[in-house]
């Protein structure tokens, strides 16, 4: 401002309603130091024959208090650089050689130079002719390698959401049930939920691991491990209420939720075990160390099989649909696909374009040879493969950490669930993966998905300490009277009861 | 005022001020751009404020080294300005330059007036640091990968220093935006802090 107080009181009349007129252009912009489009001029000259402004920019002119330094503050940063003059000259020097284009340009454009000239070296913050510029020799070292800004997380999160595709059916926009979730551990590495076939929702909170039985609601107590230790990763065995649970402690330990009683101990890890997948009878586990372990279930020496392709914390393990294929994603930011022979220790492919840990991962259950991957805070990318040939087929900046990923079995989508800042689940379309909803509620971070056995209802478990149900894949009515006629005149043909009755 | 808000200032004491502004003002600049990991930074109380030091140690040797050359100037009255320019690696363009502008207010070699109270020099310090702090709010984000380099601007006739010195080139930004922050005074030099960043294309 203080350009603006330094003109003189006995400046003419015009000279003041100037400097207003270019304190009203530059407020805009921090600080113009070229010249401007000339078209904004002409509507500034209505300007100087208007008199009626005068009075009150002159008052304003006079009432401006201060020094240059009292003036700033933190956010409005005074304005001693911006040579209000040198510009308004500009920008009607620029008005003048437009206007005059095709009469007498040369005169005008040589004024222009001059003036540019000095522009220049004015932006250049000094008198180049009078100083020497020194640096030295030893330059600072540069930034290690794969060093990007932590910054961007916080700058960039969300701040474009992505165009949602208009979708011709409708996803509930808030969740269809809520529960509590006490004493959970946030902790991203861990694996702290899974649905199984018979409706029972696993989910482990600390040392203890609780059943909540989708069908009837009620809550059993499962597990309860001594004080101390906790659990880092459930499965279920599919099809059969035998639950896989990954302790702190090193262990996996094989239950029977019926029974209510454990079933075995599977030693070997030498770190917490953070994730698990079965594959018929085959279980692998993956630790802290960055081991994969295959254990088979049914035979003493359990421990069939080891890989090693991780340097850090195996935090995604998922075998393919048809149990051909297992990928696992960790923290030191690689994907590995492996075979599922045993044997077989190298990985297929491994893929390195993620730049932070990779925990979400999900196979396509209608299209075997397709995986979906997703990166922690730093890389924030959903990317899809085909693992027949390794390509990488999709990848999208999804604005925030991902932290979980499941497809639809009914329709051609996938949903994912995010961190920071939005703690939000988002519906994508496939192929071409466009964003089609999103889904908020949680306050904190997602933490674990779920997908109830039908397939029409998503659970998300979140730091906030909560479990929400979303039925973001509720099969539409028409297709599904036809499939429950279908269902019905299957029971009618292939009835056992009706059967032994004939 | 206490009597010792009247206490004089000497051109050493004030040049002094001077590079310890500057030593935490850099230090700031390289953390809050992201020039370094965060792991690289150390928080320490400075000015009544958290302030982040660098604990990288050629990056300290680096800084030391120029500062120390800038005091030397400084006390021969032949520095004019220190520019702080930020370099896209890929591409080595200047995309940001941090510019401290040194003015000789006085040759007197010490000064006694209302602006020699060093609480009050602290003070203005410390709003000038954390203009440099919020500055991130409306500076473009750097997500490449930058390095750093200092720039003295001297008179025309300093001879370099050594032969670890040289000649640099002016830094140019294309199309410059240039905010001004505060500025504050010893009574011997005042320290104008100009950022001139590229604007983001529309």
């Amino acid at each position: 401002m203080s350009k603006y107080t330094n003109v003189s009181l006995l400046d003419s009349f015009v000279n003041l309603n100037l400097t207003d007129s270019i304190c009203n252009k530059s407020l805009s912009a921090p600080v113009a130091s070229t010249a401007k489009t000339p078209c904004k001029t002409p509507g500034k000259k209505s300007n100087f024959k208007t008199p009626k402004v005068t009075p009150s920019a002159m008052n304003n002119t006079l009432k401006t208090p201060g020094s240059p330094t009292s003036a700033a503050d933190r956010y409005i940063p005074n304005r001693n650089a911006m040579n209000f003059e040198i510009n308004h000259h500009l920008l009607t020097q620029g008005d003048k050689t437009t206007k005059e284009n095709d009469g007498e340009p040369v005169k005008d454009t040589t004024i222009n130079q001059s003036t540019k000239q000095q522009a220049i070296s004015e932006a250049l913050n000094c008198d180049l002719n009078n100083h020497r510029i020194l640096c030295f020799n030893d330059k600072a070292p540069l930034a290690p390698e794969g060093h990007a800004n932590s910054l961007k997380v916080l700058y960039s999160s969300s701040k474009i959401s992505n165009s949602c595709k208009k979708s011709n059916r409708h996803i509930p926009s808030q969740p269809e049930r809520i529960l509590d979730a006490p004493d959970i551990k946030n902790d991203y590495y861990l694996q702290l939920l899974d649905w199984n076939s018979n409706n029972l929702l696993a989910v482990a909170l600390d040392k203890d691991l609780y059943l909540w039985n989708a069908s009837n609601g009620s809550i059993t107590k499962l597990v309860g491990l001594p004080e101390g230790e906790y659990i880092s990763s459930v499965a279920w065995f599919d099809g059969f209420n035998n639950l896989a649970v990954g302790t702190s402690n090193r262990e996996v330990q094989l239950w029977d939720a019926e029974q209510q009683k454990r079933l075995r101990i599977m030693q070997g890890h030498t770190a917490r075990v953070s994730t698990l997948a079965w594959n018929s009878h085959v279980l692998s586990s993956g630790s802290r160390n960055g081991q994969i372990f295959h254990h088979d279930v049914r035979v003493a020496q359990h421990h069939i099989g080891t890989l090693n392709g991780h340097e850090q914390e195996v935090c995604g393990l998922k075998w393919s649909s048809g149990g051909n294929y297992l990928a696992s994603g960790g923290n030191d930011n690689v994907v590995n696909i492996w075979s599922k022979d045993p044997g077989n220790d190298r990985p297929l492919y491994t893929f390195n374009s993620h730049t932070a840990a990779v925990k979400a991962l999900a196979w396509s259950p209608w299209k075997p040879n397709l995986l979906a991957t997703g990166g922690g805070t730093a890389d924030r990318h959903i990317k899809i493969w085909n693992v027949n040939n390794g390509s990488c087929l999709y990848s999208v900046d999804a604005k925030s950490q991902v932290c979980a990923i499941l497809w639809s079995k009914e329709y051609q989508e996938l949903i994912s669930a995010h961190g920071y800042s939005k703690n939000e689940l988002i519906v994508w379309k496939y192929p071409g993966v466009s964003k089609i909803t999103e889904l908020r509620g949680h306050t904190q971070r997602i933490l674990g998905l779920s997908m109830s056995p039908d397939g029409s209802t998503v659970v998300s478990l979140s730091a906030d300490e909560t479990l929400r149900f979303w039925e973001c894949f509720q099969v539409d009515n028409e297709k599904k009277k036809k499939a429950e006629l279908k269902a019905y005149k299957d029971i009618l043909v292939n009835n056992p009861l009706r059967s032994s009755i004939r | 005022m206490s009597p010792a808000a009247k206490s004089s200032i000497t051109l050493k004491g004030s040049v002094a001020i001077v590079t310890e502004f500057l030593e935490f003002g850099i230090n700031s600049i390289l953390f809050q751009r992201g020039i370094y990991p965060n792991d690289h930074f150390v928080q320490v109380q400075k000015y009544g404020i958290p302030v982040m030091l660098t604990n990288n140690e050629e990056v300290k040797k680096f800084i030391r080294t120029i500062l120390t050359q800038l005091q030397k100037f400084t006390l021969d009255k032949c520095v004019h300005r220190l520019v702080l320019v930020i370099v896209d690696v890929r591409t080595n363009e200047t995309i940001e330059k941090w510019d401290f502008k040194i003015e000789l207010t006085t040759n007197d070699d010490e000064v006694t007036n209302e602006k020699t109270d060093l609480n009050e020099i602290q003070k203005n310090i410390r709003d000038v640091i954390r203009q440099i702090t919020a500055s991130v709010s409306f500076l473009p984000f750097i997500d490449k990968l930058c390095c750093f380099d200092i720039l003295l601007y001297t008179d025309k006739n300093t001879l370099l220093p050594s032969d670890q010195w040289s000649d640099g080139k002016p830094p140019i930004i294309a199309r410059e935006e240039k905010v001004q922050l505060r500025s504050f005074s010893t009574g011997i030099h005042e320290i104008d802090t100009i950022v001139a960043y590229k604007k983001e294309a529309v």
